[in-house]
């Protein structure tokens, strides 16, 4: 009886083994199109696509963001701390945009490299604490999230 | 000793007596947990620097979200001690799980939804993180759903038990998502292993919830492995003294 | 007070998903309550038709 308990002990063991490799080799290969979006350094490298829709993410240059009189236009570039890519931006930007902050944004490179976006979503790092704490962490200079 | 506790506690009759004196204070602690746990949630703790208000769903998301995780692990791993030694009392606790699980899943999508999109500016994206925990309510429900459809019900705690099992490696996916990937979702806040970035503040209700949330899920698992318990020992002799003292 | 209910300008996020999660939690325990109450009713009819037949 004993035996036959540890066999199917054992088999179920080799089973999940199994799955886990499996399910990493095939999230290996499936790698990139996992990858929600794509860097300012990927996009000047020319590995971001060229002819079809791509997300691309980074951190909004502070002081870059420039207001059409006109409009809901809006222009701003885009950083991962390494290379930048201009932004262009016609629409209703969501409640955490603003410099300096990690957004991400939907859209196609034009002919000179601007990046035209249909949709910008923000994304917010994992820190939470109340405006004072934040106020005062302000002077020491912290390491930017993309 | 433990062994012989363990054995002691998943005879039927012992485990129905005991459960129904535990289920008050249980009810209790998790009244004690939610209440303190909202009041510092909702009152008490400041206002994010970023987020203002609207990261107080935090104290439902998540809670809701590691919950998800956590009771699928316990479904899985019962599953796996009813597959290897046959005990009865496991594959109820597995099965019980299922539909905690499943509820608390849906949770933590909805709610997750209701807070990205004042903050991310969308309801839905499909990024590593919410795609994965989407796969994980499927799962539930695809255990749910193999469950009620075979008739016999230690062949049904069989075959739901490998499907979890098998599902399981998703746990681990849905948890590193985060990491592995560029998702849009940020990454974990209170369980990375330097220490947490979350103000003290803010994390102490969490926990609470946290807390409060786990309690409910042992006081919500109790209640359904009794009936399930009922349902599959109907003609058992224990059960025949158990309704002589209902009537 | 208000100002509480009003949650920064997010009250309708904040509050949906605060009443979400509270109305399935209460289901998760009536449900299962209601169901007991069910089940023994069912075996004391099924062990009384035993008896008299």
């Amino acid at each position: 009886m004993r035996i036959v308990k540890k066999k199917r002990l054992m088999l179920i063991l080799l089973m999940i083994t199994g799955i886990f490799i499996a399910t990493f080799f095939g999230l290996r290969a499936f790698n990139d199109n996992l990858m929600y979006f794509f860097s300012a350094t990927d996009v000047v490298e020319g590995k971001a696509p060229k002819d079809h829709l791509f997300r691309l993410g980074g951190m909004v240059v502070k002081g870059s963001v420039v207001r059409q009189p006109s409009g809901l236009t809006v222009q701003f570039v885009l950083t991962d701390m390494a290379k930048e890519v201009t932004v262009q931006y016609t629409g209703i930007l969501p409640d955490l945009f603003r410099e300096g902050q990690g957004i991400v944004a939907n859209g196609k490179l034009d002919a000179n490299g601007i990046f035209i976006a249909q949709e910008v979503l923000a994304k917010h790092d994992e820190n939470y604490m109340p405006p004072e704490v934040a106020g005062s962490m302000k002077k020491v200079p912290t390491e930017a999230t993309p | 000793m433990f062994m012989r506790f363990i054995y002691k506690f998943s005879s039927p009759p012992y485990f129905y007596a005991i459960s129904a004196k535990m289920l008050p204070w249980l009810t209790v602690l998790f009244l004690v947990l939610l209440g303190y746990g909202l009041y510092g949630g909702l009152v008490t703790a400041p206002a994010d620097y970023q987020q203002g208000d609207s990261f107080r769903i935090i104290y439902v998301h998540v809670p809701a979200a590691w919950m998800s995780m956590f009771i699928y692990v316990v479904m899985a791993i019962s599953g796996g001690i009813g597959l290897v030694w046959r005990i009865k009392l496991a594959e109820i606790v597995s099965i019980s799980s299922a539909s905690v699980g499943a509820s608390f899943t849906f949770l933590a999508l909805v709610t997750g939804s209701l807070w990205g999109k004042p903050m991310w500016g969308a309801w839905w994206v499909w990024d590593a993180r919410l795609t994965s925990e989407l796969i994980l309510l499927f799962l539930y429900l695809g255990i749910i759903g193999l469950y009620s459809g075979i008739e016999d019900k230690r062949t049904a705690s069989r075959a739901v038990a490998i499907l979890a099992l098998v599902g399981v490696v998703n746990i681990p996916i849905i948890h590193y998502s985060v990491e592995w990937w560029n998702t849009l979702h940020q990454g974990a806040t209170v369980t990375k292993l330097d220490k947490p970035s979350i103000h003290i503040d803010m994390l102490i209700p969490l926990l609470f919830m946290a807390g409060a949330f786990k309690v409910y899920y042992f006081i919500a698992l109790l209640l359904r492995s009794r009936n399930e318990l009922l349902e599959r020992e109907q003609n058992a002799k224990w059960i025949d003294e158990l309704l002589e003292n209902v009537k | 007070m208000s100002e509480f209910f009003a949650m920064g300008g997010y009250a309708f996020y904040v509050w949906t998903a605060y009443g979400l999660t509270f109305v399935l939690m209460l289901l998760g325990i009536i449900k299962p309550l209601l169901n007991h109450k069910h089940i023994l009713r069912r075996l004391i009819l099924k062990r009384q038709r035993e008896k008299t037949s």
